[in-house]
């Protein structure tokens, strides 16, 4: 309510109602939009109850997905984690879609949502609209019809060849869900929406032109090819990264509507692919976001001490980063090294030290720490992220060091820590962990024998001498078997050409 | 912006999922269960609780590296002591070393979550079957099944059937030849048409005359007569009722300590649990005896102490006394479960038998005779079956009756005993029902 007076509280204690809300999105926009300068989706708040917010865990956040017993796994969990009390919910879920769909929780008082608002409903939004990952990738404005019609799909799948049947090809397909994404863009993926149409006339198509006499016609001889293999590896697209993608389209055995469920599976998963390579820059901005809305709130009278002060207890747990040797370790926190980032970003702008203008000359002292975050928020990913603005003073703030592990060497052996000589290597090495490329094995179809037996071989390119896990690979290997309908093949090689590893897998039921 | 309260939509959107994930791991969650379930006290038999299950069936493999081996390579916050070229030794294996360890989903080898208490009985007494569930009485006034049947002339209005009524309002219609509503307003038309081009007189007063008539027949007929209207009729079935009533009798004389009567409970509760989940009526009847026997309530049957000799024919005829008032056999499955050390006055026992073979047994669905000891009593190898009086003159009930009995020293032994009473059988070789 923008007749609200400047200083006036926009609320008092812990209760909220729907109109608070509503002031409160208003005055975080006020900050946000005039002040930032950010850019969100329209959004649309929902509240929602615990055990709703249990309902999300279990479904990767989306208010609809298709059923299989894997979610109920990840439901059971946690329910169990938090009915004991070892793990909090989060205050809210955020998708992006457009409008962007806010989840936030009634137990939540009002200060939390505010921040809640703040960091979801502008700092996240606003990141899912602009970054260029997203963009790329995401179809904001077709996903939840696209799940709508996967639920249906899948449903429909299970009323015609079986629950068990389907259930068996999703297992499959979420086995190989890992490399089921396309990583670099070819043709602007078919938005959604459409591509629900497409299935529909595709199988209507196939139907009328159906005609049995075909299958009678004497196939004539083939030419014999000198470059039979190359033919063949270039009709087929191989190398092919993209294992769904493959059994997809050219899996001998498989009924359309497996290869549509496979399809679903897939398609899915990318949307999901961007979330993964931004999680540092994605927190990041949004707890920037929410840490200077909430701040600017504090300073213009809108909220009281004791909110602000609740505000920042909280924050503090969420950008928590415990030391190597800290029980309560699992890995660098990515909303504190995001955050972390954002505000050193924020620093080089305004107030640049000697060293921050050596290391990075293009932003130090500009000025304008809004216009270059927003810039930042747009056009990296993690990777690049870390590798381009991970400044000196943030690697001594956090105390990195990199260790190398070889096998070979009787101990670890600490490779760089935060002075002079080690930030670039620090830089660079911690890039490299944020690189999805680098940190999911490379898996690819190599080759296919149609001639003989069809054996289709897959190739996985060792890094650093680090072979698959044996017991998850069989397993995994068997569904392809199971999909491909023939023996399979995965050799495990490092780049020097030395083979460290062999798995073979046989369909033991094969899809048909 | 909008706000939507979500919070009023219908829950429970992963039940169907939950249902799925519980189906796959069934067998493991049964031996889970049923593991639990000798941990547990006897109030909570029949709720439901955490249980872990090993991860191996609803492991979801994917294709990641071993963690193990090659040149590997951390960045590590919060360096304090370290510097460049410093050795570290590696950390026991699962120390949680390594950046790249939380994602993968190996470390843990169970799975804990919860189960309700209906799932978890389901579980606890799945595969256990009640022989001879013959009886089903149709039981008072209240339990009625209202099923559609047919249509009535008669009914309250929101019973109205649209379709039937317009059927018979059509037929009615049709045969007293209604004018049809198009049929007038060609009339009429071809009337105006006339009037317009003036003259033909005659022509006109007969049409005119025509319509009238029609006009008055169809209001004579109406489009929908009381007559046409049909409700959907409802019709009330008495609804048949498996009633079963469950006889515990315990010998409460000194012998029985209380190591033995909370066996025996455990026994009763398992039974008492078992008979609710497959009969929507169950009464329960404590009788208790020494040398003499009555009927108490469960309070009293558990816990009050009573002095006396020990003559088991008195809870039998105690109990037949109670079917011929209360329990017409017709009318009710009857199931008794006996507990007792033993012990009884030896020349009682044929008397016992007597009445056993030619009473109880025949109204009886099942008999359950469980004789409770000691934990550390006859528990050297070879020790064979038990030789207490009353064991011996149940040796020789005839086979082919109903009738069942165990030895249990052990709370452990309760659920297995259990089981083995009331295992599904195929068919045929179930015991015999009187």
């Amino acid at each position: 309510m923008t007749t609200l007076a400047e200083n006036k509280l926009l609320f008092k204690g812990a209760d909220w109602d729907f109109d608070l809300i509503k002031r409160v999105h208003e005055a975080c926009g006020e900050i946000g939009i005039n002040e930032m300068g950010l850019d969100p989706y329209p959004n649309q708040i929902e509240v929602i109850t615990t055990e709703q917010m249990l309902d999300a865990y279990a479904s990767t956040g989306m208010p609809l997905f298709y059923r299989h017993w894997s979610f109920g796994k990840e439901f059971a969990r946690n329910e169990a984690l938090y009915r004991k009390g070892y793990q909090g919910l989060a205050y809210e879920i955020v998708i992006n879609s457009n409008p962007c769909l806010v989840y936030i929780m009634e137990e939540n008082s009002a200060t939390m949502q505010t921040l809640v608002i703040a960091h979801a409903g502008y700092g996240h939004s606003h990141f899912f609209k602009n970054n260029y990952v997203f963009k790329q990738w995401t179809d904001a404005d077709g996903i939840l019809d696209y799940l709508e019609f996967a639920r249906a799909y899948i449903a429909k799948c299970e009323d015609r060849y079986g629950q068990e049947e389907v259930e068996r090809m999703l297992d499959a397909a979420h086995a190989l869900q890992s490399h089921g994404v396309h990583r670099f863009p070819r043709k602007r993926m078919a938005d959604l929406r459409s591509e629900q149409k497409r299935e529909e006339e595709r199988r209507l198509h196939g139907e009328q032109l159906f005609n049995d006499l075909w299958r009678t016609v004497p196939a004539g001889k083939r030419k014999p090819n000198k470059d039979e293999d190359e033919r063949r590896k270039a009709l087929l697209g191989l190398p092919e990264e993209n294992l769904l993608y493959f059994l997809e389209k050219t899996a001998p055995r498989l009924a359309p509507w497996q290869r549509e469920i496979l399809r679903v599976v897939r398609l899915i998963n990318q949307y999901f692919y961007p979330q993964r390579q931004t999680k540092v820059m994605n927190e990041g901005c949004a707890t920037y976001v929410h840490h200077r809305i909430m701040n600017r709130l504090h300073e213009k009278g809108q909220i009281d001490d004791g909110s602000f002060l609740e505000f920042i207890h909280s924050h503090t747990g969420v950008v928590l980063q415990p030391g190597f040797d800290d029980r309560r370790y699992s890995g660098i926190n990515p909303y504190a090294l995001g955050f972390a980032m954002c505000c050193d970003i924020e620093r080089i702008c305004t107030k640049p030290t000697d060293e921050d203008r050596e290391w990075m000359p293009d932003i130090a002292g500009n000025n304008d720490p809004y216009g270059t975050l927003r810039d930042i928020w747009a056009n990296y990913r993690d990777e690049s992220f870390v590798s381009q603005f991970l400044s000196p003073a943030c690697i001594r703030d956090f105390g990195l060091f990199r260790v190398v592990d070889d096998e070979e060497q009787e101990e670890m052996n600490v490779a760089a820590i935060h002075d002079e000589r080690g930030y670039r290597k620090i830089r660079r090495a911690l890039s490299k962990h944020y690189d999805i490329a680098y940190r999911d094995p490379d898996i690819q179809i190599v080759d296919v024998d149609l001639a003989g037996d069809r054996k289709l071989i897959l190739g996985h390119r060792v890094l650093d001498g680090i072979v698959l896990e044996e017991g998850d690979t069989q397993k995994v290997l068997q569904h392809v078997a199971d999909l491909w309908g023939y023996d399979v093949k995965l050799v495990e090689a490092d780049d020097s050409g030395v083979v460290r590893g062999e798995h073979t897998a046989s369909p033991r039921r094969p899809f048909m | 912006m909008h706000i939507i309260d979500r919070r009023l939509n219908p829950g429970g959107k992963s039940f169907a999922n939950r249902q799925r994930f519980l189906r796959r791991a069934r067998a493991q969650v049964r031996k889970a269960v049923r593991e639990a379930s000798g941990t547990r006290s006897i109030k909570d038999a029949g709720k439901g609780g955490e249980i872990s299950i090993p991860t191996g069936g609803v492991h979801e493999p994917h294709l990641h590296r071993s963690r193990h081996g090659g040149m590997r390579d951390y960045v590590l916050p919060g360096n304090k002591k370290y510097i460049e070229g410093d050795g570290i030794p590696r950390p026991e294996q699962g120390g949680g070393q390594g950046s790249q360890a939380s994602d993968s989903g190996e470390g843990e080898d169970e799975f804990r979550f919860a189960l309700t208490d209906e799932e978890y009985l389901d579980l606890y007494l799945e595969d256990l079957e009640l022989p001879d569930l013959a009886k089903r009485q149709i039981a008072g006034a209240k339990a009625v099944q209202w099923r559609q049947a047919g249509f009535s002339t008669s009914g309250p209005p929101s019973r109205i059937s649209v379709p039937r009524t317009l059927r018979y309002s059509m037929s009615r219609r049709i045969a007293l030849k209604r004018p049809k509503a198009e049929e007038i307003a060609a009339l009429r038309e071809e009337i105006e048409k006339l009037e317009r081009e003036g003259g033909q007189f005659d022509a006109l007063q007969a049409l005119r005359l025509d319509l009238e008539q029609r006009l008055a027949r169809s209001k004579r007929i109406p489009y929908i007569d009381p007559v046409d209207v049909r409700y959907r009729r409802l019709e009330s079935n008495p609804k048949p009722i498996a009633k079963a009533v469950m006889f515990c009798l315990m010998d409460v004389s000194g012998s029985m300590n209380e190591h033995m009567k909370d066996l025996a409970k455990r026994f009763y509760s398992l039974l008492y649990l078992f008979l609710n989940r497959r009969y929507e009526h169950v009464d329960v009847v404590f009788i208790r005896h020494t040398h003499e026997a009555s009927e108490v309530d469960e309070q009293t049957f558990f816990y009050s102490r009573e002095t006396g000799g020990t003559v088991v024919s008195t809870a039998l005829f105690k109990m037949a006394e109670i079917v011929r008032d209360r329990y017409p056999v017709d009318q009710w499955n009857i199931y008794a479960a006996q507990a007792s050390d033993g012990d009884n006055t030896s020349s009682d026992n044929a008397v016992v038998l007597g009445q056993l073979k030619d009473v109880i047994l025949p109204i009886c669905q099942y008999y359950a005779y469980v004789e409770v000891g000691m934990d550390d009593e006859d528990d050297h190898p070879g020790a064979g079956e038990p030789s207490t009086n009353l064991w011996r003159a149940y040796r020789r009930v005839p086979v082919d009756a109903p009738f069942a009995m165990r030895k249990v020293r052990h709370r452990r032994d309760i659920y297995p005993v259990f089981r083995e009473l009331f295992a599904r059988r195929p068919e045929g070789v179930s015991a015999e029902g009187a």
